[in-house]
């Protein structure tokens, strides 16, 4: 067997990973190894050629490759090295084992361990739709590989279920290469994705986004035939009156992701019922102090800047970790107020430092006043005209002293 | 002519009302913000949109490689650009920043490579 040892070592070379690696350098970790499964660093944003990323890191539109190209060349320049084609096997406080297609089975040892492994989609078994299986329902990200990278094209006449980012992206994306959406079906009475997106991926192109809407059924034998879509009533039941058939030969799902945690798992590190990714506190460290997260693995992101941000938190918390110079103390578990889903980070240790707080509501909220508030102390506050579950929302507080954390959001 | 315009400018999304003829804007209001009214009147009279898409190439390890319009093009024009990305064969290497083809469509705007195959 092969044996390396390294101070960093990263599981997964998409943003999350080339971000902490770059960090883990700057804050002086000597040897980093990012480990990827697959033949080229950036995960996701290979596919994601659509405008979109960086509006806020740095300032400016760019698509994904050039958005992880700035990363693969800093990684580069500083030095960080990585194993392509290496499929991690398992993760424990201290070893990564991956095996590789020349080097066969390789055991890393690290000072410290970055889990960035990303998500994956959910697909039509996660949600059950009923009726044939025949070829042509992808998820939407499969659908994106394939025409993206592969040059290979899914079909003619599309319908959609979800409203997801991916789904509208894709939406437009298959009409410029001249296929017809017929519809994207979405089960909830708002939006997933976001407004922009709407806006420029289904109005620009004139695709009907059909709210409270689902499938009920799928016909065809080899290839889809059509789909049936029904609207639902307040309890997501299909009313049968309002039932019809759209003709379509491909049906794309862009239904959820759901983060990449079976080596996590295997790890026994605590999971989150809730983001069903690790539990990490404002280090990005989780239940095993040696071993660091971020990126989709821990809550699923929507704006690829808020994984770099985070990300280099965990690349910094990392290097100063492998150089036993992370800060160690019992921390404060942070607790969901109204309409608040969930908190990334889950536990603060109370340092002298300002803590950006990432929480989802539960549903979309107008005129709504955001606070974090230690007891009766009330550390921040923010108003926000709406919120929407599909858009992330920050919090930043500082957490000297602190005794408990509560994020709530209410009407203003 | 009406339009109701969804400001994309930031995530609070305003719908902008635009009243006008021929680019000529008579009533414009429900924006919150300078920029969102700039946005609303460029969205009325010209809209524009960066254009993604990829490109063959041959003699590579991947079939495509990734190419975006450097600046928006006219949204009308969309479509008549994606045929001339079509006729692109490219061949290794092409670098990030490339320019594959230029004034596309007689835009003014430059077809450029986003991604890179060595
Ligand atoms: C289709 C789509 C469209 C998006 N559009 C936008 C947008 O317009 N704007 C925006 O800001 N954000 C967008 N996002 C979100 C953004 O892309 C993600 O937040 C970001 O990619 C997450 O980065 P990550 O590194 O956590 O995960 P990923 O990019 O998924 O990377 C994870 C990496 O880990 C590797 N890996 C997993 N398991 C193993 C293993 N066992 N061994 C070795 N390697 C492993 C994978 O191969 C992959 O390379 C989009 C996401 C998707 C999916
Ligand atoms: S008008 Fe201003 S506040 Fe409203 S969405 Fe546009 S930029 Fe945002």
């Amino acid at each position: 067997m092969n044996k390396i040892t390294c101070d960093v070592c990263i599981v997964g070379g998409g943003p999350a990973g080339l971000s902490a690696a770059v960090a883990a350098k700057k804050a002086g970790a000597k040897d980093v190894l990012i480990v990827e499964r697959d033949e080229a660093l950036g995960g996701i944003l290979q596919q994601c050629i659509h405008p979109g990323f960086g509006l806020k890191l740095f300032k400016e539109e760019l698509t994904g490759p050039e958005y992880f190209g700035r990363f693969v060349d800093e990684a580069n320049e500083l030095g960080v090295k990585a194993l392509l084609n290496s499929m991690v096997l398992e993760v424990t406080a201290d070893t990564v084992t991956c095996i590789n297609g020349e080097l066969g089975v390789c055991e890393i040892s690290a000072k410290a361990i970055v889990l960035a492994m990303g998500c994956r989609e959910r697909t039509r078994a996660n949600i059950v739709i009923p009726g044939t299986r025949p070829a042509g329902v992808y998820t939407a990200g499969t659908a994106q590989r394939l025409i993206n990278r592969q040059n290979e094209m899914v079909g003619k006449k599309v319908v959609i279920l979800g409203s997801g980012d991916i789904g509208m992206i894709m939406a437009r994306r298959m009409t410029l290469e001249g296929a017809k959406v017929e519809a994207v079906v979405e089960i909830m009475d708002f939006l997933a994705g976001l407004t922009r997106n709407r806006v420029q991926c289904l109005d620009d192109f004139g695709i009907p986004l059909l709210l409270s809407h689902t499938i009920i059924d799928i016909k065809g034998n080899d290839r889809v035939e059509s789909v049936v879509i029904a609207q639902v009533d307040e309890n997501k039941k299909p009313i049968m009156s309002t039932a019809r058939e759209i003709e379509c030969d491909t049906l794309l799902l862009s239904v959820g992701l759901i983060p990449e945690n079976e080596l996590t798992s295997n790890a026994k590190i605590e999971i989150s019922p809730i983001t069903k990714g690790p539990k990490v506190n404002q280090y990005m460290q989780t239940s095993i102090k040696s071993v660091f997260a971020c990126g989709n693995v821990v809550h699923v992101n929507d704006l690829v800047d808020n994984v770099s941000a985070e990300s280099a938190k965990a690349g910094e918390s990392a290097a100063k970790f492998a150089a036993g110079k992370l800060e160690d103390s019992t921390a404060v578990t942070v607790e969901t107020g109204d309409n608040v889903r969930y908190v990334c980070p889950q536990s603060v240790i109370p340092a002298d430092e300002k803590v950006d707080l990432y929480f989802r509501v539960m549903k979309p909220q107008k005129g709504v006043v955001i606070t974090v508030t230690d007891g009766d102390n009330v550390l921040f506050t923010r108003k926000a005209i709406k919120v929407n579950p599909g858009e992330m929302e920050k919090a930043t507080v500082s957490v000297k002293d602190i005794t408990s954390l509560m994020v709530s959001v209410k009407e203003a | 002519m009406t339009k109701e315009i969804i400001c994309t400018v930031c995530p609070t999304g305003c719908t902008i009302h635009v009243e006008g003829e021929n680019g000529n804007i008579t009533k414009i209001e429900g924006f919150s913000c300078p920029r969102g009214k700039v946005y609303a009147e460029n969205e009325f009279t010209a809209p524009v949109r960066i254009l993604t898409s990829t490109a063959k190439i041959k003699n590579a390890k991947t079939p495509l490689v990734a190419v975006r319009s450097k600046t928006p093009v006219p949204k009308e024009k969309l479509f008549d650009c994606m045929v001339e990305i079509r006729k692109l064969e490219l061949t290794p290497p092409v670098n990030r920043g490339d320019v594959l083809i230029k004034n596309i469509c007689d835009t003014g705007v430059d077809i450029i490579a986003s991604g890179e195959v060595k």
